[in-house]
């Protein structure tokens, strides 16, 4: 192993047991780069050198943290899988009594107020219930609040369009000069709550989880780990979402799922593995 | 111009890379069809562009060479004689185990897909036995690439700025001083297909 390789197990190792922050199983080409950049960005030349940082200056730490996640997203983003989900997806749930929607790793909350539009545009708010979970303290709250600046609201009333949008879009917020505040009635069916995804369990049997761009960040043992843990989470004829460039395909459960648009990555289960036995809804 | 003369001990090439920016579109379908479909290794490519456009790109490639040719999905086992495009609005890295990885970290020179994202990552992953490219572009993205593969042992190339759509990306690749060889656009295939057959 290369030194530098062994530098970062071990300064992973000392966030983990200092902080509790497990990232020994995240995609390390991409964590290799966060890291090379902070250490850049410190003024220091090894990795190592980090370490005692990391373990007794809580300044360093909260920036190297921040740092480290990736946070970019956006209202609509991919327009297509919004409107397949209005379209494939939601006449298959109005059925139901009660829809119980998880969006994992969801961020600054722009993809969940989007969910939140499109289920009031459908009729369907009222018997939904989002949980938006995300690891992240700071973004969580930026999530609850649900301002962002006023500069993103163009591309957002683009995407909002092509994903089949009913009503005009200034309708869901208010404006000032430099932000918008989307409405607090779209709150209503949404739970913002900390989860992490590598440690935390099971909270409730989803009709829908969409969890887009995190999985990314996560090597393949952690992303099979996941997978699990999603499709314990889901029901059967449960809907999974993974983001455009990700893929069920390579995951032992694929067999469980068909794929309801392959191109967007939505995915329907159809059976349960074999631990948790059938169930019927 | 820095054309090796020595006869560098014969590398086993077992990689391509390739970033290209303004230009992209023709230049790549100028070159890519040259490649037959004996090709032995991988090639990945980074192409700056819009995300909206990715499928036109993507398709049009597809119908015109004899490799196969697809968008990279995240977690995908690089296999031998095929070509990964870099999908717009993701980074694309290649990790030790030889598997593609997607990231929506911040842009690097403006973009993402970054080329020297790619070009780093996969000089980390296939150390000296790589190939590296840089084709016309009006951005510096790549140098930086150009840099970490030669550094690791790699083959450096690029696209002689002269006869290049747009020269900024090829000059700011050669005033690293880690370029191997300055080629014509159209001699880059046959030069490639040479250094990787004559190594596998
Ligand atoms: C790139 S954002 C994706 C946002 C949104 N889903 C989208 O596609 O637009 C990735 C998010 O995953 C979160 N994340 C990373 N690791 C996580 C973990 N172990 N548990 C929960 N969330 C995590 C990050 O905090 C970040 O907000």
């Amino acid at each position: 192993m290369e030194n530098e390789d062994i530098e970062i197990k071990l300064v992973l190792k000392a966030i983990q047991l200092k902080h509790g922050y497990d990232f020994s199983n995240y995609a390390t080409a991409s964590m290799k780069r966060r890291l090379k950049k902070n250490l850049e960005e410190a003024g220091l030349k090894t990795m190592s050198e980090m370490i005692p940082l990391i373990i007794y200056d809580k300044e360093f730490f909260n920036l190297f943290l921040h740092n480290l996640s990736v946070n970019v997203t956006e209202m609509f983003r991919d327009p297509p899988f919004f409107l397949s989900i209005r379209r494939q997806v939601i006449p298959y749930l109005k059925t139901y009594p009660f829809i119980k929607i998880w969006a994992a790793g969801s961020s600054t909350g722009e993809e969940v107020y989007s969910l939140a539009i499109l289920l009031k545009e459908e009729g369907i708010s009222e018997k939904c219930i989002i949980y938006a979970t995300d690891f992240n303290e700071n973004v969580l709250e930026i999530a609850r609040k649900g301002i962002y600046p006023a500069q993103d609201i163009r591309k957002h009333t683009t995407n909002y369009q092509q994903a089949g949008g009913k009503e005009s879009f200034v309708s869901y917020y208010h404006a000032d000069y430099n932000s918008v505040i989307f409405d607090n009635s779209l709150k209503n069916n949404i739970v913002f709550a900390n989860h992490n995804l590598v440690t935390d369990g099971v909270f409730g049997e989803m009709n829908i989880i969409i969890c887009r761009n995190v999985l990314i960040y996560f090597n393949k043992k952690l992303q099979d780990q996941v997978l699990y843990l999603f499709n314990e989470s889901l029901r059967i004829n449960g809907f999974l979402c993974l983001g455009s460039r990700e893929t069920l395909d390579f995951s032992p459960n694929a067999s469980l799922y068909i794929p309801v648009n392959k191109n967007l990555k939505i995915y329907q289960k159809k059976k349960s593995n074999l631990s948790t036995g059938s169930r019927s809804i | 111009m820095t054309i090796k003369t020595d006869t560098k001990k014969q590398m086993l090439i077992k990689a391509v890379v390739i970033g290209v920016s303004a230009g992209g579109f023709k230049a790549l379908h100028r070159i890519l069809p040259l490649f037959d479909n004996s090709f032995p290794i991988p090639v990945m490519i980074v192409q700056h562009r819009k995300a909206e456009n990715d499928s036109f790109f993507v398709n049009s490639l597809k119908e015109k060479c004899h490799i196969h040719v697809e968008e990279a999905i995240d977690k995908t086992r690089i296999a031998q004689g095929r070509i990964y495009i870099a999908p717009g609005g993701y980074h694309l890295l290649v990790e030790k185990d030889l598997s593609l990885a997607l990231s929506v970290d911040s842009p690097v020179c403006y973009c993402r897909p970054s080329i020297d994202v790619l070009f780093e990552s996969a000089a980390d992953a296939f150390g000296p036995n790589i190939i590296g490219i840089i084709l016309t572009g009006a951005n510096a993205d790549g140098a930086n690439g150009i840099k970490a593969i030669k550094s690791s042992g790699g083959i450096t190339i690029v696209q002689n700025p002269k006869t290049a759509d747009v020269d900024y990306m090829p000059l700011a690749a050669i005033k690293t001083n880690a370029v191997d060889h300055i080629l014509e656009l159209d001699e880059i295939p046959r030069f490639v297909n040479n250094l990787v057959i004559g190594s596998n």
